[in-house]
């Protein structure tokens, strides 16, 4: 059994889940124009992810195991809706925003990658603990890929200009590459990178 | 573990009630509260795109029910451009009734797929900044653009536009919605003296004519164009046309 502190903090560096486990590489590249929706998709994964993990780890002795993965789905499915609908009714500039991108969060693979991995096979607790944990790995590359594409995009982070662009009388050019999806693998490649970098012992052996 | 056929048929069944009435009840709860905002929305770039509102302001929600007391939600015939009657804002859902009963379907290329039997404008009765703001609608590069165009009382002139809802790409097409490219808008001509749309979104830096013609977007042409195609649709005599001919020269 791992310990606590491990569960929340190896999935932020050599178990992250995009870059080490790659899953929920998708999201990462499509939410990531702007700072803002990253935060606000990062929020609503957390919730989704410790929910699921908490729910189908309390299920888990109960669930056949011929149709546990459909059961996750829908367990999964339920909470995006509830977190969709949330977002509507509370945060509406946001959601408007976003609300295609948080539908998308039963396919991140994520979500049922740690359903199916750990909280079949581990009490709430440690599930809920294991779900932020992977959360906040996933919410971290996300906001450093967000930061930079917004920042070298367009010039701004959450909207407020950093970088005055040429076309309203500054000096910066944005970079149309960080716009599009493309910009986001660049930036997720110089984020394995740097991990590899720091911790060498994550290279795979030649 | 081994679990029986019966066992694993009224698992699943339960769990599908279970997920299906935590749903419902979630979507019937806050059904309210989202039709509110969704309003408030409308109501709020109505505000911004008439200059009601200043496009910096921060607007609560009882300033806007405040400001939208000085605004008329019409209702008005498509086909003739008569005013038919007034309406509360947020009765009729024009974007429903162009899917309903007695909407025509119209050949354009802005893939509107069909244009409603009556048609909503709001006539902006404050002092001084009297105007008109029409709905349109129509599909961009990935999304279909949601805005309001503001004409001022003769309805030759464009006060202004926004984009409340749309999912082209941020940076680019996405730029709709940037307050510098819709500075360009106000003060453009949208027909000419004898009547012909004459108001377009042209390829970035090709403006011949910057009277009519509004810069495209940098890196966007097809969302730039199909800003055009809207114009095209919605100002022509199947949209809001007969309506702005009816209006021309009398707002009073």
């Amino acid at each position: 059994m791992r310990k606590t502190r491990q569960l929340l903090v190896d999935p932020l560096h050599i178990d992250n889940p995009i870059t080490l486990q790659v899953l929920g590489i998708c999201s990462a590249l499509a939410v990531t124009t702007k700072l803002e929706t990253s935060l606000i998709l990062s929020v609503a994964t957390t919730f989704v992810l410790i929910g699921s993990n908490v729910i189908i780890s309390l299920l888990r002795n109960n669930i056949p195991g011929n149709v546990r993965i459909i059961t996750q789905l829908a367990i999964i499915a339920t909470l995006v809706v509830l977190a969709d609908e949330i977002l509507k009714a509370f945060v509406y500039d946001i959601s408007k925003q976003l609300t295609v991108f948080v539908g998308l969060i039963i396919t991140n693979c994520i979500v049922m990658g740690r359903a199916e991995a750990f909280a079949m096979a581990n009490p709430p607790w440690k599930s809920a603990l294991d779900g932020l944990g992977n959360a906040m790995g996933y919410s971290l590359v996300l906001i450093f890929v967000g930061f930079f594409r917004e920042l070298l995009g367009s010039g701004t982070l959450l909207d407020i200009t950093v970088l005055e662009k040429a076309t309203d009388g500054g000096w910066y050019i944005p970079n149309g590459l960080m716009v599009l999806s493309p910009g986001a693998f660049f930036l997720i490649g110089i984020f394995i990178w740097i991990q590899r970098s720091i911790t060498p012992s994550l290279n795979e052996d030649e | 573990m081994d679990f029986s056929n019966r066992y694993i048929l009224g698992f699943t069944l339960t769990i599908c009630l279970v997920c299906s009435l935590i749903v419902s009840t979630v979507a019937v709860g806050l059904k309210d509260q989202q039709i509110f905002n969704r309003n408030l929305d409308k109501q709020k770039n109505i505000l911004f795109v008439s200059g009601l509102a200043a496009a910096d302001e921060v607007l609560s929600s009882d300033r806007i029910t405040e400001l939208f007391g000085n605004i008329e939600t019409l209702q008005v015939d498509r086909v003739s451009g008569k005013i038919l009657r007034t309406v509360e804002f947020g009765s009729y859902d024009v974007v429903k009734a162009a899917k309903g009963e007695g909407s025509e379907k119209v050949k354009n290329k802005a893939h509107v797929s069909s244009l409603p039997k009556f048609l909503e404008v709001y006539r902006i009765r404050a002092e001084g900044k009297e105007c008109w703001v029409l709905p349109i609608w129509g599909n961009g590069l990935w999304s279909t653009l949601w805005g309001y165009l503001a004409l001022e009382p003769n309805g030759i002139l464009v006060r202004g536009i926004t984009f409340y809802s749309h999912g082209e790409t941020a940076g680019l097409g996405g730029e709709v919605d940037n307050p510098r490219w819709k500075e360009l808008w106000p003060g453009m001509t949208v027909f000419d003296p004898q009547g012909n749309l004459v108001l377009e979104v042209v390829k970035n830096g090709k403006v011949q004519d910057p009277s009519r013609q509004v810069d495209g977007l940098a890196g966007a042409t097809i969302t730039s164009v199909a800003v055009t195609y809207m114009l095209e649709v919605w100002l022509g005599e199947k949209g809001y046309g007969p309506f702005l001919a009816g209006i021309k020269g009398a707002i009073q």
